[in-house]
């Protein structure tokens, strides 16, 4: 993978960045102002996607491979997260029946 | 190397002898089994080696800080008594979980590469969150699984993001190739590198819970089964903050003018934070989470020296600080179940007079968690600051973590006062077994040697 393909170079590279970027801030914000749980994680999962895709971008026009061998990793971990992030909002639903974060104020100074 | 092909195969093994009938012999196989690795470790002193196409590198920093989290978890598990008499039927999991994450935590002290940084985070992180719901019928737990899970995923996400922006502005994912880029662009490479620098500290602060980033960590702490509330402010903050140093030594110390003023300004809105917050509590296991917060501004204080001494000071401080901490969750585990659940500090009312024993315990790992002399908390204190104190510039941090540390002895002897000064309000006497009473005195009076004699482990590195 020494030679970078010309149909990727047709977008530069900074549009990939601030694409991601966006992705990202969407992410971020979808965390900080929604209440359902499951919507938060899927707004982390956006965040992850977010940096899988910019993880490809920089390691396709570096023409490295390390990038794109991180993505699968990430891929793999997040799908570890989301076997027990899933198994967690089940876990508190059958106590609460809800999945709303707002309820879950027992704890607090 | 060893320990992580060790503590894997020790785990899957634990699984399996969950299907026996009787769980009893769990506990003494998985003191065993750390007592294995513990030992096997010891072996790459002075041995340094590479792996995985040098992703991993195995160095004295690596097995001492492996060594100290090793042996916090081996002093910690003999507590868990409690789990075997419910017969909980998870038993098997929760040892073997353990076993699992203790690998993430060694990945975490002798990665070179970012990608190994972000394997072992997420190995101990992932297994945390089941940890800390492992409590599945009350809510208290189930919120505190929560919590960390969304909160934790969030950070890692920022985690990687800066990863990713030091990956573009550098090329590399290994240290050494980060830091000699770093170093031959003056620094700070361009826009994206500082900002990626910038999340990757945002990110492992919330791994250690510094503050601004520690919110979760009370909520957390609290609703946690106390035994792994014990394993999360003690091994997974030694990881942290072992990470976080290797990783500055590693890959920014070039970078130092780009990191500096971020991490000053977080380790003393920690220290203030973690002091100021625990103050306020009545409830003694919050008042800890507090206190692990402000220990966590300690330890950053050691970093922000950024000298020949951080290394050995931080790794002095761990010890003392996870010492002490293991006493004071193991004793509040015993009290809180005597009081029907009660975790305030009226719980430990008069228990100088019906247990001596838990309440000496007690008394020692207080002073030494607030810093006195005789303990192992005062040298971790003063190895710090004295540190701190080589750079002239820094001595309004040193005046600053001193009155913090003022303030920690008035909510720390709270509860030895409650203990000796209070009537009792309930005279019964609590049970410990004769091993649980063995480890107390072994670690009280390791607390104290190492307060006499702190060159046994200070010279180390």
């Amino acid at each position: 993978m020494n030679q970078i393909p010309d149909i990727i170079r047709t977008i530069p590279l900074n549009y990939y960045l601030y694409f991601s970027t966006a992705l990202f801030i969407i992410g971020v914000i979808g965390v900080l102002i929604r209440r359902n749980a499951i919507v938060i994680f899927m707004c982390v999962e956006l965040m992850l996607n977010a940096v899988n895709l910019l993880l490809t971008a920089i390691a396709s026009y570096r023409a490295d491979t390390n990038g794109q061998v991180f993505v699968f990793f990430i891929m793999a971990v997040a799908a570890a997260e989301v076997c027990v992030g899933l198994a967690i909002i089940v876990m508190t639903y059958r106590n609460t029946r809800s999945t709303d974060v707002q309820l879950l104020n027992n704890l607090k100074w | 190397m060893t320990s992580i092909i060790l503590l894997s195969i020790f785990g899957i093994i634990n699984l399996f002898v969950g299907f026996m009938k009787s769980k009893r012999i769990l506990l003494p196989l998985s003191l065993l089994f750390l007592a294995v690795v513990f030992g096997a470790n010891l072996f790459s002193w002075n041995e340094a080696q590479s792996y995985f196409n040098h992703m991993l590198t195995i160095d004295n920093y690596a097995v001492a800080f492996t060594g100290i989290m090793v042996l916090a978890t081996l002093l910690l598990l003999p507590f868990s008594q409690h789990y075997i008499e419910e017969a909980n039927e998870n038993l098997a999991e929760f040892y073997s979980l353990l076993l699992f994450s203790l690998v993430g935590a060694i990945m975490m002290v002798s990665y070179e590469n970012m990608l190994m940084l972000f394997i072992g985070i997420e190995i101990l992180s992932i297994a945390m969150y089941v940890l800390a719901g492992s409590d599945k019928r009350r809510l208290r737990s189930n919120e505190a699984a929560l919590k960390y899970f969304l909160m934790g995923a969030f950070f890692t996400g920022v985690l990687l993001f800066g990863i990713v922006l030091i990956y573009g502005a550098t090329g590399s994912f290994y240290l050494t190739d980060i830091a000699a880029t770093a170093a031959v662009n003056d620094g700070t490479v361009n826009a994206m590198f500082t900002l990626g620098l910038l999340l990757l500290v945002i990110g492992i602060s919330f791994k250690i819970s510094a503050a601004p980033f520690h919110f979760w960590a009370p909520d957390v702490y609290e609703g946690t089964p106390t035994l792994f509330t014990s394993y999360m402010s003690t091994v997974v903050k030694i990881a942290g903050v072992a990470a976080f140093y290797k990783l500055m030594a590693a890959a920014f110390a070039a970078s130092y003018a780009a990191w500096f003023p971020t991490l000053i300004a977080i380790t003393v809105l920690t220290l203030v934070v973690g002091n100021i917050g625990a103050v306020v509590q009545t409830n003694f296991k919050r008042m800890l989470a507090y206190s692990s917060v402000s220990h966590a501004g300690y330890l950053l204080m050691a970093l922000v020296a950024f000298n020949e001494r951080s290394d050995a000071s931080i790794l002095f401080y761990s010890l003392s600080y996870a010492l002490a901490t293991i006493v004071a969750f193991a004793v509040l585990q015993y009290v809180s179940e005597q009081r029907n659940g009660d975790e305030t500090y009226a719980a430990f009312n008069g228990l100088g007079k019906t247990n001596p024993l838990l309440a000496f315990a007690m008394t020692v790992a207080m002073c030494s968690l607030s810093g006195i002399p005789l303990t192992a908390g005062f040298f971790g204190k003063l190895f710090v600051f004295t540190a701190v104190v080589q750079d002239a510039r820094l001595m309004w941090l040193v005046v600053v973590a001193v009155l913090m540390a003022a303030v920690g002895i008035y909510y720390y002897f709270k509860v030895v006062i409650a203990m000796y000064m209070q009537p009792a309000a309930d005279a019964a006497k609590i049970r410990i077994g004769s091993f649980a009473s063995f480890m107390l005195i072994f670690i009280t009076v390791f607390t104290i040697l190492l307060g006499i004699a702190p060159a046994l482990v200070s010279d180390l590195l």
